[in-house]
């Protein structure tokens, strides 16, 4: 094994690319689960974010009509989990179920004329001066936009949950929906709208996949990263910023491995290609096993509501 | 514009039509699909659900394949409907599928090639404590630790699937099979080899244990104590607490049972249908055996008959690849369409639907 060939600036520079998927998915979903719905259909958002985006951005030859249509995909997607769960009243956690399967086939299905196409590519920000900061640039000032949007959206949400008035409906809804229904608050409304939200974030974190980290489209290509992205919310403590956190620690996480499999490490692949979902898993058992409350889940956080007036 | 009144008890007669609906309006919606694909959506929907029953070019080949899919599908969704019952979510049967299969399998390899009757049983054996084992790891963290066994029972697939490569690519590996990978074939193993029981019908030792755990879920959920206790747990978090029933236990036991029956299957699926363990040897039984659980009503009969429903959409699917060259994944959009068709149908059996007077709200 030869661990001189893993370059520390390069691993934190690939770190940040590798969480901003699961990060963008995990800040939807943290607004979603905000207004006190629990949507398990990310990773079939992700996905079908993922091959649309990745359609669109072939067809036209525009990575940025490409995110747009994956936002747009993501959000309809959504839909489809919102109708059921808010007007008809269904069980959200099988109604999140069904949005994963369904999308999951939806994408195979779409993705079938795309296999082995190349997407065209999106530039990278060269931030003048500051890109050429040694270690510093290559580390913070050379990425994609999308990795600065995604850093952007996380203090934008931090900051409108905590400080706007449409922030404190949301979390008065999802903290308890008869008192905010009783203030006048459309529940339904403000919940479809932040599933919405979590959909079109979930589509862009999927597009991010197939049109820059990876890029390429295969079948089931989000490989579990929806699942990673609740997870994260979770050790997040429904915080933007410590959500921000834990994509990073697992970016790190997904990026070590590989580094590992290259420096060819005496350990079969398989072995180090689970680490990220097992880490995922003892890091949520550390979180649900500290007893802090300060930062539990929204007191509504998938219950039903049913106005009976 | 209309209003939702909830019923005190769920209605009987929708709960029996409502899957049927469903299955009728995802006949129609995947019709749809299939014409935007550019194929005919009538002779699509015969070919899925007439032709491998009655078609009499396919039917011969067909029926066995019935049993055969329906089996592990049968299996795993019974052992999810006690944990669905409670509001424990395994969904992570997938995992326990394999692992099972891996368990099962590696005793199986350890005696080749001796010779016993005792093999086999030993194999079953092995494979349920897999799958049981493997839903463990979620029940043990959920009832010490209090982590979300959604999410631990689901990640735990993708960790199962690493296992399963890495055993077909090295431990397992067959050592006569030139380097490729996968295990020995239980079909040239005779005593350890699943086989079909009638010749022709399709049914193995895995479709026998699916009818036993049919018969076993009934008398547990309608003549047992504990069938009562998962239904009120599910239904009154507060009152089963009330009278004395453990969560903990109840979730040892939901994911504890739903484990080791998707274990079974596994093995049984590994030891004779598939007959090895290869890189791709789970097709996705787990997860659609949630649509299975779901399309029966959590009600073992229920079950039966959606898990031969679900397995005629599977073998339709593959006829349709090739009758009429349908993409292999829209049968995988249809089925997840079943599931949503249903959940939003439920609406029906627990509420009643009351048009708004204009201008009173």
């Amino acid at each position: 094994m030869d661990l001189s060939a893993i370059n520390p600036v390069l691993l934190i520079s690939s770190l940040m690319i590798a969480a901003t998927p699961i990060l963008l998915a995990a800040l939807g979903e943290l607004v979603v689960e905000k207004s006190g719905v629990l949507n398990l259909g990310v990773e079939g958002m992700m996905i079908v974010g993922a091959i649309c985006g990745f359609a669109i951005a072939v067809q036209t030859g525009s990575p940025v009509l490409g995110f747009g249509g994956a936002a747009l995909a993501g959000a309809l997607l959504s839909l489809l989990f919102a109708f059921p769960t808010q007007i008809l009243l269904a069980n959200q956690v099988a109604s999140g179920l069904a949005l994963t399967l369904f999308g999951l086939g939806l994408s195979a299905l779409i993705g079938k004329n795309f296999d082995g196409l190349i997407p065209p590519a999106t530039d990278k920000l060269h931030v003048p001066v500051l890109a050429d900061i040694p270690v510093l640039g290559p580390i913070l000032f050379q990425h994609d936009p999308m990795v600065y949007f995604t850093l952007t959206l996380t203090a934008v949400i931090w900051a409108v949950l905590k400080y706007s008035r449409a922030g404190l409906i949301i979390r008065a809804v999802g903290e308890n929906h008869d008192a905010a229904h009783a203030l006048g608050y459309k529940v339904v409304r403000i919940r479809i709208l932040a599933i919405m939200f979590g959909g079109a974030c979930a589509g862009l974190g999927g597009a991010y996949l197939s049109l820059i980290r990876v890029p390429i489209w295969t079948e089931g290509m989000t490989a579990g990263a929806g699942w990673i992205a609740l997870a994260i919310v979770v050790f997040g403590g429904w915080r933007p910023w410590r959500v921000l956190i834990g994509a990073y620690i697992f970016g790190g996480v997904t990026v070590l491995q590989f580094n590992l499999q290259v420096a060819g490490i005496a350990l079969p692949v398989q072995y180090l290609a689970m680490s990220p979902y097992v880490i995922t898993i003892v890091v949520l058992v550390i979180i649900s096993a500290s007893k802090s409350r300060a930062g539990g889940p929204p007191a509504a956080l998938g219950k039903i509501f049913h106005a009976s007036h | 514009m209309f209003r939702l009144e909830k019923r005190p008890v769920p209605s009987k007669a929708w709960i029996i039509a409502t899957p049927v609906l469903a299955v009728i309006a995802t006949m129609i919606a995947g019709g749809i699909m299939f014409a935007l694909l550019g194929k005919d959506p009538v002779e699509a929907i015969r070919i899925i659900f007439w032709d491998p029953l009655f078609s009499e070019q396919f039917a011969s080949y067909s029926r066995p394949q019935l049993l055969v899919k329906a089996g592990p599908l049968i299996l795993i969704a019974i052992g999810l409907s006690f944990g669905f019952r409670a509001g424990i979510w395994n969904i992570g049967a997938e995992g326990q599928y394999i692992i099972g299969a891996l368990f099962g399998a590696g005793v199986g390899l350890a005696f080749y090639p001796s010779q016993s009757i005792f093999i086999f049983p030993l194999m079953i054996i092995a494979g349920a404590f897999g799958g049981w084992i493997w839903a463990m790891i979620p029940a043990i963290l959920r009832t010490r630790f209090n982590t979300n066994e959604i999410l631990v029972s689901l990640l735990l697939v993708y960790v199962a699937e690493h296992i399963m490569a890495a055993m077909s690519l090295g431990l397992m590996r067959n050592p006569e099979g030139h380097g490729f990978p996968g295990s020995r074939n239980f079909q040239q193993y005779e005593t350890a080899f699943n086989a079909e029981l009638i010749a022709g019908s399709g049914m193995h030792w895995g479709v026998v244990a699916a009818f036993i755990a049919v018969i076993f879920a009934y008398i547990t959920m309608s003549r047992h104590i504990l069938g009562y206790q998962i239904t009120l747990a599910g239904q009154a978090p507060r009152a089963a607490k009330f009278s004395g029933v453990s969560p903990n236990r109840l979730i040892v036991f939901c994911l504890g049972i739903s484990g080791l029956l998707a274990g079974l299957a596994g093995l049984f699926e590994v030891a004779g249908p598939a007959g090895q363990i290869t890189t791709s040897f789970n097709q996705g039984y787990g997860f659609t055996a949630i649509i299975v659980a779901f399309l029966g009503r959590l009600n073992p009969v229920g079950i039966l008959l959606a898990g031969l429903l679900m397995a005629l959409t599977y073998i339709g699917g593959d006829l349709a690849q090739l009758m009429m060259g349908l993409p292999a994944p829209a049968i995988q959009a249809f089925q997840g369409m079943l599931l949503f068709f249903l959940l939003a149908m439920d609406v029906l059996s627990n509420f009643r639907i009351r048009l708004k007077k204009q201008g009173a709200a």
